[in-house]
């Protein structure tokens, strides 16, 4: 690089900086990614799993060679009362393809960064920018902490907390209720441990979602997730009801550990790590202006994230590769103005991503509405449901059936899951 | 597990300098201080007596719900200097 001088510089290795950074990088354009952290992943925590589809779309066969940790072929859903659970298992360990893999970011983030470098991308960790350069509201680059970098375009891909998408005026300080505090532990267990606990193959994996029990009547997603030799555990919840119920996340997660179907799976680990990071939750209502004269925004930064799927890391992918083949045209045209830009905005609204965050655009707000129902009336009643079917004593079927239909009725179920099944319905139909 | 032994297994550069700042006047005025209990980390502590926030800036896993919490836009929030701040190991 010449004179601090390139094409295009990417802010934030994490997985949207990164796609981006590598395709451009090979159409032959000179990119600089630069990285807050020591190494690419030090900053970064999710729960979590990358999705194999969109991320082979980038790194092709990525999980021969890459530090995967298990493929997802089990995945539960764990409905928790005060004490007890019902847990709805999916097990599709005879498909041949790879769905999903759990990763660690610290490890996957930094083999991320490898093959970019080896394709071209000049990489720069330890390197937090401080404000993006202008010049009579002309972008010209960066300003580190230690010098200044000039590129004809800039990609902000700082992540949920982006403060530089804030300083150039394309979006406002988030609202309480457009994020959800994450905390999760890494706990220790040995391999076969983990795979008998969970119901998985030597070196097969688990993802679960849980609702309930201590996080029931809030917005509160929780998480488990099997690695090699350790399982993550943790949960989000809107930072609107953290302050309107006065929660402390980590009293929160001590909770949730403690409860009798979850200890079980955690019983004997020892916790080797504890972490927090927010989850931009506001969806399409709360997307910033992606794009102006010089400069795009990808991944967290731009809100990219499908909440009701957990999932993140591959749109942030596919936003910068969008993001970089929009830059390409560009400079290839030698016009990097909005105008020429706004075809990255195209490209978004034609790709999975607008789609899947429109069609989610009112989804949280609805959830929320009907938190109670489902995430206790749900639970509890699928708990005396299966009462009716264990326990066997002097009490005739007949009036058992009889008691468990008027709870039902009395509960307002019913009436109370119209809504919901409506909902869903226009989700499918709705253009 | 407390809080203390949750942060005690994170690596951390620390750093002399505080990335966070506040205004105590305006927390002194401020009835629901949602920062003291909402930060994964629990950073912040008001001292009733000195009247001043407490912030132990060190243990800050740098997630930034607290500048967003705070509707008093009371928190000068700055990522810590490079080099300094959490490191994550099994993200
Ligand atoms: C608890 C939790 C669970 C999740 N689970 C899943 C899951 O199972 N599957 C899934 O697909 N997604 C999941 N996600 C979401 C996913 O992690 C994010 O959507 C994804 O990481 C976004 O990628 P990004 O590159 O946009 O941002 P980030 O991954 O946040 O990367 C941003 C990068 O920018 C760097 N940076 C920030 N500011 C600066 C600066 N000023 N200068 C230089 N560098 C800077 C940061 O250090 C970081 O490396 C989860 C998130 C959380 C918090
Ligand atoms: S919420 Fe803001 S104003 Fe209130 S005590 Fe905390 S920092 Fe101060
Ligand atoms: S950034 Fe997060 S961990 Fe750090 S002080 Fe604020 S709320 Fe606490």
């Amino acid at each position: 690089m010449n004179d601090n001088k390139t094409e295009v510089i990417v802010i934030g290795a994490g997985p949207a900086g990164v796609s981006c950074a590598i395709t451009l990088a090979r159409a032959g354009k000179k990119v600089l990614l630069v990285e807050r952290g020591d190494n690419a992943g030090d900053k970064n925590m999710f729960g979590g799993c990358i999705y194999a589809k969109q991320t082979a779309v980038i790194f092709p066969k990525f999980w021969e060679t890459a530090p995967i940790e298990r493929p997802v072929n089990n995945q539960k859903i764990f409905m928790l009362t005060d004490f007890n659970s019902t847990i709805i298992e999916n097990n599709n360990s005879s498909k041949a393809a790879y769905k999903a893999f759990t990763v660690n970011r610290s490890k996957w983030d930094r083999w991320c960064v490898e093959q970019a470098e080896k394709e071209g991308v000049y990489y720069a960790p330890k390197t937090c920018v401080k404000e993006i350069l202008t010049e009579n509201g002309k972008i010209l680059g960066i300003k580190t902490e230690y010098e200044n970098f000039y590129s004809d375009i800039v990609i902000i891909a700082d992540g949920v907390n982006s403060k530089l998408a804030k300083q150039l005026g394309l979006r406002n300080e988030h609202k309480d209720t457009d994020v959800t505090v994450n905390v999760k532990e890494v706990i220790k267990l040995p391999k076969n441990v983990i795979e008998d606990r969970f119901n998985i193959a030597d070196d097969e994996g688990c993802a679960c979602k849980i609702i309930g029990g201590p996080l029931k009547n809030s917005l509160a997603l929780g998480f488990m997730f099997t690695n090699k030799e350790t399982i993550t555990l943790g949960f989000g919840i809107g930072l609107d009801e953290l302050k309107e119920k006065k929660i402390k996340p980590y009293e929160l997660l001590e909770d949730l550990k403690s409860h009798p179907s979850i200890q079980r799976y955690i019983k004997d680990g020892v916790s080797i790590e504890y972490s927090a990071h927010l989850i931009p939750e506001g969806g399409f209502n709360s997307m910033p202006k992606i794009y102006d004269n010089r400069v795009m925004i990808i991944g967290d930064a731009a809100m990219l994230v499908d909440n009701i799927h957990m999932e993140g890391t591959n749109l942030a992918m596919l936003s910068g590769k969008l993001a970089a083949e929009t830059a390409i045209f560009a400079l290839e045209k030698g016009d990097c103005s909005a105008s020429v830009l706004a075809l990255y905005y195209k490209k978004l609204k034609n790709s999975i991503i607008l789609k899947d965050l429109k069609t989610h655009k009112d989804t949280i707000p609805f959830i929320k509405k009907h938190i109670n129902t489902i995430t206790d009336l749900y639970p509890n009643l699928a708990e005396q449901f299966f009462d009716v079917l264990t326990i066997a004593d002097e009490i005739p079927k007949r009036a058992k059936y009889r008691r468990f239909v008027s709870t039902v009725l009395r509960s307002g179920v019913i009436q109370k899951s119209i809504p919901l099944g409506i909902f869903a319905m226009e989700r499918c139909i709705k253009k | 597990m407390n809080i203390d032994e949750k942060l005690a297994l994170l690596k951390f550069n620390k750093s002399n300098e505080s990335h966070l700042s506040v205004d105590n006047d305006i927390c002194m005025r401020c009835s629901e201080k949602f920062c003291t209990y909402i930060c994964p980390a629990n950073v912040y502590e008001w001292n009733d007596k000195k009247c001043i926030m407490t912030i132990r800036y060190e243990n800050c896993l740098e997630c930034g719900a607290c500048k967003i919490a705070c509707e008093k836009k009371n928190i000068k929030w700055e990522y810590p200097k490079t080099e300094y701040g959490v490191k994550f190991k099994n993200g």
